[in-house]
């Protein structure tokens, strides 16, 4: 066990107590990304050799000489007696879809290749005023827009830890890379439909959305802005709470941020759970699935190990003391998508209209006979074929002849669905649950290049994780065992809205009772 | 021939006079700084900035909606505009669309010289952000983000204008109203105030619109005038030759005096309007509408008509006292302090004061003659303590050095002499200086007694009560 591979906890407990030094973890990190990374993601990769799908590619820069300055400037804080800050000492990497003052913030689109922020966003700032040593900015789908990072500008894209045929999940798949592969203990990334939870779910790590407006979105390259949470992923449940307690909070740069004080996370993480009501619902039990043929539904259940770990769960959980709530109706679960598919695309084709060659980013190579052919080489040539999906949709639905049968009509879906979750947690309701339980995918990390192409289908992937963030509410998804293939399945905690104290809680309790598990002592092939 | 009605609607965007931008904190007003200069991360639209709104905009486009007698929506909403241009650096604008901070309202507009009032209906009034600017220099494309982020007020009229002159009044009275209020400089020249005019002709009478046209890039109320009754002209040759009107957009040429066709307007544009969901909804809560309303202060045309009742001026003075506010509360104060006639204190306003202000460039607030120093010169005029002309010089002099008229009264020994000695013997000065004029008189041309009146008063240096001295000559001239 290297000093990378130990949780951000014990880390900053470690450091006060002067056993180990910030420098010597940054450095340790930056040798397992050395040894398991393999070249990073770049534009014009060429093909792919047998030893890069032995890697895990997880980053698109690694920032050294940042991360050893910054490791220093803590050592040198300890040594003189200052507070070093909550999170001291401890190696993040940043999903590179938010800004950090001068260095590459890429999106993982070529449109984006050559941009250095100006300005570092909200979350990284406080990371790093917390005394956290960013080693680099990690892969993604490009624009955040998929769910196994195959379709980034820089290749090679991120591969599972657990197993490199397999994709990590997405979009924020080089956030749980890194985290799984003992590159950092705590990464950075987004969630717009599942982009962290599904992720950690494949990864085997921990990943939390939070409630919309806990975090602020200032410096995240804006997605589906009524939907974009960034959150922590981390290898346990005690480092995804540390890390929240330094990222969350008002920020007068983001007006959707809430005004509601935040909680003491890491306290709540022991408290037991006696008591508390946890939800089982059947309509998270199966998918809905548009048949590609007739387009009509299919219902289909989950498969059986998935079902299996999410209900052991729920027993260990009522073992100590929790009361499960079976059939609670989530009616509207299965219209998360489509509705999902209108609105993210309506916002995401608008926010990418800044890119458009004139300000900063690729501009296509002149002359040009007119401005509009400049736009059209400029956005032809830089965005991929993700981008251009997403604004081909999103300018469909939200012209004038049609916004009010798509747009306005999945905004509806979308209060129906927020509807289903104020009624499970109604304290007065039939059912006052305290939280829901629930898979957080319907399947384990797919091999690469299985799903790729097919964006309906790969979309398909965040249907259990996509209603939390339709309803604005917290979800928590950790691992809960692996596969018979030996890959991590995860599952899924939903609480109200800022209540991610308890999604905590009742994960710590998890972890708790599975400690002795034969799984926990598995590791990732790329450890092996 | 038919005769022709001109249907008019002007479109304004109206700067308002805000410290900061709309959604940073970058000083609003760039009239005389270089290009991009005041900009930073948010209104140049980088990548994953978030705009916050600046709470002075609201609070100074409630003050105008209730100045438009429009209703004010306790609830208002920020929607996108989405469209390309390299000055609109988001790729899209944020706007107010259907539930926009206020709705409805009307702006009276008096048409002193016609005797009639105009009442012109709003139909849009919202908040929104300016784009930047670009500029065309030698083949290549210039933009400027300054004014990116700029607080704008839209405010659209209904089709309710039936002349250039109507367009005009319409546009001076909005400018009065927003110096009035204090929330724009509403200068048409800086851009603070700036209009497109939309017009269509048809026979009079007739209850149908005739497809119209919008004229842009005007940029003082005089080109408004012009460029509307060019283009009305034009309509009407068009017309009468049989031509239909087409919907085309165009370009005032103000050197030219000259209308230029910019485009066709075949389709409108696809804005793909949709609630920015960067921005929370406006809510105007009771108390802070009640905190923002209480600033509202009394309409120019209200005070207009006040004046009139009031204080028994004419039309005529009541239109320019009631101006420009500070002027009209400089009138008010003078007046109360003066306690005598109002028309007195509006004739010296208008003939001295106001050529004081206009030579200095200087508003009533700044003058050194404050209203109470006014109404006490006023006092010494009718006391009798100074004479007329003593009075007009004082102001002058108060407004020269600062000092309390009376404090110059005495200083300088202005007070008009009553002591029959002193007159007495001027007069007869006089006289004995003037042996010529003298037999005139007393030959019967006894018109000549006011120039013996005025020489008196030369040689007192208009000191003298020019009453005692004229019973005093009349009696030594006998």
């Amino acid at each position: 066990m290297e000093l990378c591979d130990l949780s951000a906890f014990v880390i900053t407990q470690q450091l006060r107590q002067k056993k180990i030094s910030a420098v010597e973890v940054t450095e340790s990190a930056l040798k397992r990304i050395e040894a398991v990374d393999g070249r990073p993601g770049m534009l014009d990769a060429g093909s792919l050799t047998a030893e890069d799908e032995k890697k895990v590619h997880a980053f698109i820069t690694v920032t050294t000489e940042r991360a050893l300055k910054q490791a220093a400037e803590v050592d040198r804080k300890l040594a003189a007696g200052e507070d070093p800050g909550l999170l001291a000492g401890v190696p993040v990497t940043i999903k590179d879809i938010f800004c950090v003052k001068d260095t590459p913030s890429t999106a993982a689109s070529k449109i984006l290749a050559n941009f250095t922020a100006p300005y570092t966003a909200t979350p990284v700032e406080r990371l790093e005023k917390a005394g956290a040593v960013v080693l680099g900015k990690v892969n993604l789908d490009e624009f955040t827009y998929g769910s196994s990072n195959e379709s980034s500008a820089f290749q090679p894209s991120p591969r599972n830890p657990w197993n490199t045929g397999r994709v990590p999940g997405g979009s924020s798949g080089g956030s749980a890379a890194s985290v799984a592969a003992g590159e950092a203990p705590l990464s950075l990334g987004t969630d717009t439909a599942g982009s962290i939870r599904q992720p950690a779910s494949f990864c085997g790590v921990v990943g939390l959305k939070p409630t919309y407006g806990r975090v602020s979105r200032y410096g995240l390259i804006a997605f589906g802005s009524s939907l974009d949470c960034p959150g922590p992923v981390a290898r346990n449940v005690s480092d995804a709470a540390l890390m929240m307690q330094v990222i969350a909070g008002h920020d007068a740069h983001d007006s959707t941020t809430a005004n509601v004080p935040v909680m003491d996370y890491v306290k709540s993480l022991d408290q037991d759970i006696r008591g508390l009501r946890i939800g089982l619902s059947p309509d998270y039990f199966r998918i809905a699935f548009p048949n590609p043929q007739t387009g009509e539904y299919e219902i289909q259940a989950l498969p059986a190990e998935i079902e299996t770990a999410v209900r052991r769960a729920a027993e260990l959980l009522a073992a100590q003391g929790a009361e499960i709530v079976e059939n609670v109706p989530m009616p509207n679960t299965k219209f998360g998508i489509p509705a999902y598919f209108v609105i993210s695309r309506v916002e995401a084709a608008s926010n990418l209209h800044r890119f458009d060659g004139v300000k900063y980013g690729y501009r296509a190579k002149g002359p040009f006979q007119d401005l509009t052919q400049m736009y059209r080489r400029t956005r032809g040539e830089g965005f991929g074929p993700q981008p251009k999906l997403r604004i081909l949709m999103g300018m469909y639905v939200s012209a004038a002849q049609y916004s009010e049968q798509y747009y306005k009509r999945a905004l509806q879906v979308r209060s129906m669905i927020r509807r289903d979750f104020e009624a499970a947690f109604d304290p007065q309701g039939e059912h006052k649950v305290d939280v829901l339980l629930t898979p957080t995918c319907p399947t384990t990390a797919f091999q690469m290049g299985a799903v790729y192409g097919d964006s309906v289908l790969m979309q398909y992937a965040d249907q259990l994780t996509v209603p939390a963030n339709h309803a604005g509410v917290p979800g928590l998804s950790i691992p809960a065992g692996l596969d018979q293939d030996g890959l991590p399945i995860g599952i899924q905690l939903l609480g109200p809205d800022y209540r991610e104290d308890i999604l905590f809680r009742v994960g710590r309790a998890y972890e708790r009772a599975t400690e002795n598990d034969a799984w926990r002592s598995e590791k990732p092939q790329v450890l092996r | 021939m038919t005769e022709y009605e001109p249907i008019i609607g002007l479109e304004t965007h109206i700067q308002l006079n805000t410290t900061t931008k709309i959604f940073c904190g970058c000083k609003a007003d760039s009239w005389f700084d270089p290009p991009n200069t005041n900009v930073c991360p948010v209104c140049c639209g980088l990548p994953g900035v978030l705009p916050v709104l600046n709470k002075a905009v609201v609070e100074k486009a409630v003050l105008l909606a209730a100045a438009m007698h429009a209703e004010i929506r306790d609830l208002s909403f920020f929607d996108r505009k989405n469209y390309f241009y390299p000055d609109l650096p988001k790729g899209y604008q944020i706007s107010q669309f259907d539930q926009s901070l206020a709705k409805g309202g009307y702006l009276e507009v008096p048409m002193v010289q016609q005797g009639y009032t105009r009442r012109v209906g709003i139909w849009k009034l919202h908040i929104e952000e300016d784009a930047g600017k670009t500029k065309n220099e030698k083949g290549r494309r210039m933009i400027d983000f300054n004014r990116c982020g700029v607080p704008l007020v839209e405010m659209v009229t209904a089709p309710d204008l039936r002349s250039p002159d109507e367009a005009a009044q319409y546009l001076m009275r909005l400018r009065q109203l927003l110096r009035w209020l204090g929330i724009s400089e509403a200068d048409m020249e800086k851009a603070h105030l700036r209009c497109d005019a939309n017009v269509s002709i048809r026979p009079k009478g007739a209850d149908f619109l005739n497809p119209k046209t919008e004229i842009k890039n005007v940029n003082s109320i005089d080109a408004v005038r012009d460029a509307i009754a060019k283009e009305i002209e034009r309509q009407t040759r068009e017309t009468e030759a049989g031509r239909k009107i087409e919907a085309w957009t165009l370009e005032w040429d103000e050197d030219a005096g000259r209308l230029k066709k910019m485009r066709s307007k075949e389709t409108e544009a696809d804005y793909r309007y949709f609630r920015e969901p960067d921005l929370l909804p406006v809510r105007l809560t009771a108390e802070w509408k009640a905190e923002i309303l209480k600033d509202l202060p009394e309409l120019p045309l209200e005070r207009r008509q006040r004046f009139m009742t009031q204080y028994n001026l004419p039309e005529y003075d009541a239109d320019i006292l009631t101006g420009e506010r500070k002027l009209s509360d400089y009138y008010e104060a003078a007046v109360k302090e003066f306690g005598g006639d109002p028309k007195k204190v509006s004739n010296w306003l208008m003939n001295d004061l106001l050529r004081m202000l206009n030579d200095r460039g200087i508003t009533a607030d700044q003058l050194k003659v404050t209203p109470e120093f006014l109404a006490q010169i006023l006092k010494l005029v009718d006391g009798n303590t100074i004479n007329t002309s003593t009075g007009k010089a004082l102001l002058q002099k108060v407004e020269e050095s600062g000092l309390a008229p009376q404090v110059i009264v005495e200083k300088e020994g202005l007070a008009k002499v009553s002591d029959d000695a002193v007159i007495r013997a001027a007069c007869q000065e006089v006289i004995a200086e003037s042996p010529k004029e003298t037999e005139a008189y007393r030959g019967g041309k006894v018109t000549l007694l006011g120039w013996f009146v005025g020489q008196v008063m030369k040689k007192m240096r208009g000191k003298a009560d020019p009453n005692l001295a004229r019973g005093i000559l009349e009696e030594l001239l006998k």
